[in-house]
């Protein structure tokens, strides 16, 4: 089959969110490397996009913060 | 934040198929712009207002003598810039007889128009669809009006999960549903990625009767979009098992790439442009008719759908509340980013004749 480059790659900046397979969490992972998991996406992106308040990289000795619940 | 309503300016649309702009006046709005393209007798695409500067009647409703737009009301006649350089009885023509051209680029088989301050486009900033237009590929394409604001195309298109239950019997299978997506935005370069992987899952009626496969299926979703106007939906399926090569060629996959402009034509409804390209069957008319009907017919009943989903929602009180769950992370990024632009090229406009001084 033919390969046509078409698709646009990746730059440096990149925020991702990985749904953790078994479960019904989504990972945000920043491109500081902050991650933190969610139940809902759109507090996902709130905190994904508040880049860099509260965003820690996994090199901090700080722990994850805490899984956030909905009230 | 709802889907949006608002249109991004400062921004590339497709405007038409390439074959659809000839030496007929072809009229079109985009994001609320009454347009009218034709080619020159050289073969170059233009785009000016539709609306003469003198009565207001549409330019489509005129004819060309050369590459001039003579008004076929009074006889106002413009040329490809949209300056004015002939009026009915008088030699002198006002100062401010002129209309708004729109820059214009044809590119992948799309005619792109620049919605904006005409001294910021850029035609480097265009994303591509190479695909529709590859001598390697084959290309069916169409385009569908929706009664519905753009928003709610960029939803549906971002979130596939809707395949499974509105697609069924076409494009729709339970896997799609059930399998998890990755979400990644390039903020830098303004693109929304959304993957779904499926590694063992029913082969729909649209992939089996165009490849030929009869058993399940390895069937990767890869969408990549360059908001606000261009979707692209890498596809590829294979029999169970069958990987690309660690070299990343891949001879056992069949590849489709499934390409969607959604242009604004006023807040209220859409220009659903969509085509299919496929590495496969290249000259197999049978598959290309399949693939175009097929495809419209999805088309259609997302049409269908978002059709009734506007009217409805055209009732609901403002503030209405609605809830997003995991498979629409996409769509939700999507939104975000279509925000930024729209506040980004806010206020910009086309450049028109002063009024105050209309009579020069």
């Amino acid at each position: 089959m033919t390969a046509v480059d078409g698709r646009t790659g990746r730059t440096g900046s990149i925020y991702t969110v990985e749904w953790v397979p078994g479960t019904d969490l989504l990972l945000g992972i920043c491109h500081c490397g902050a991650r933190r998991r969610f139940e809902d996406p759109i507090e996902l992106w709130d905190w994904m996009l508040g880049h860099p308040e509260g965003h820690r990289s996994p090199a901090d000795p700080a722990p994850e913060p805490a899984l956030t619940r909905r009230a | 934040m709802g889907f949006p309503v608002k249109f991004a300016r400062n921004r590339w649309y497709v405007a038409a198929y390439t074959s659809e702009v000839t030496r007929e006046l072809l009229p079109r709005t985009i994001c609320g712009e009454a347009l009218v393209f034709y080619r020159t007798q050289a073969g170059q695409v233009v785009a000016l207002s539709d609306r003469c500067v003198h009565r207001r009647f549409p330019l489509s409703e005129s004819h060309l003598d050369g590459d001039n737009v003579v008004c076929g009301y009074h006889g106002f006649t413009y040329d490809t810039s949209g300056t004015c350089v002939a009026v009915p009885g008088q030699r002198r023509i006002p100062r401010t007889a002129r209309v708004p051209a729109f820059p214009v680029v044809e590119q992948d088989s799309f005619v792109w128009v620049w919605i904006g301050d005409a001294a910021e486009a850029d035609p480097a900033g265009i994303p591509r669809a190479p695909w529709l237009d590859h001598p390697d590929w084959t290309a069916v394409h169409g385009r569908e009006p929706l009664d519905a604001p753009y928003g709610l195309l960029v939803d549906n298109l971002l979130d596939l999960s809707h395949e499974t239950y509105l697609h069924g019997g076409y494009i729709g299978t339970p896997e799609v549903a059930e399998t998890p997506i990755k979400t990644e935005v390039d903020e830098e370069r303004q693109i929304v990625y959304v993957s779904r992987h499926m590694d063992d899952a029913a082969c729909p009626p649209f992939y089996a009767n165009s490849t030929g496969i009869t058993g399940r299926i390895v069937r990767w979703q890869d969408i990549e979009y360059h908001p606000p106007c261009l979707y692209l939906l890498h596809s590829r399926v294979a029999p169970v098992g069958v990987l690309p090569n660690a070299d990343g060629s891949d001879p056992g996959g069949f590849h489709v790439e499934v390409v969607y402009a959604i242009t604004p034509e006023t807040e209220n409804s859409t220009h659903d442009f969509w085509a299919v390209a496929r590495d496969f069957a290249g000259d197999d008319d049978g598959v290309s008719d399949f693939l175009r009907e097929s495809n419209r017919t999805v088309v259609l009943q997302d049409v269908v759908a978002l059709n009734t989903l506007a009217k409805v929602l055209e009732t609901e009180r403002d503030g209405y509340q609605e809830l997003s769950i995991n498979i629409d992370t996409g769509g939700l990024a999507a939104r975000r980013l279509i925000a930024a632009q729209i506040a980004q090229g806010a206020g910009a406009e086309p450049a028109r004749a002063p009024s105050a001084a209309a009579t020069g």
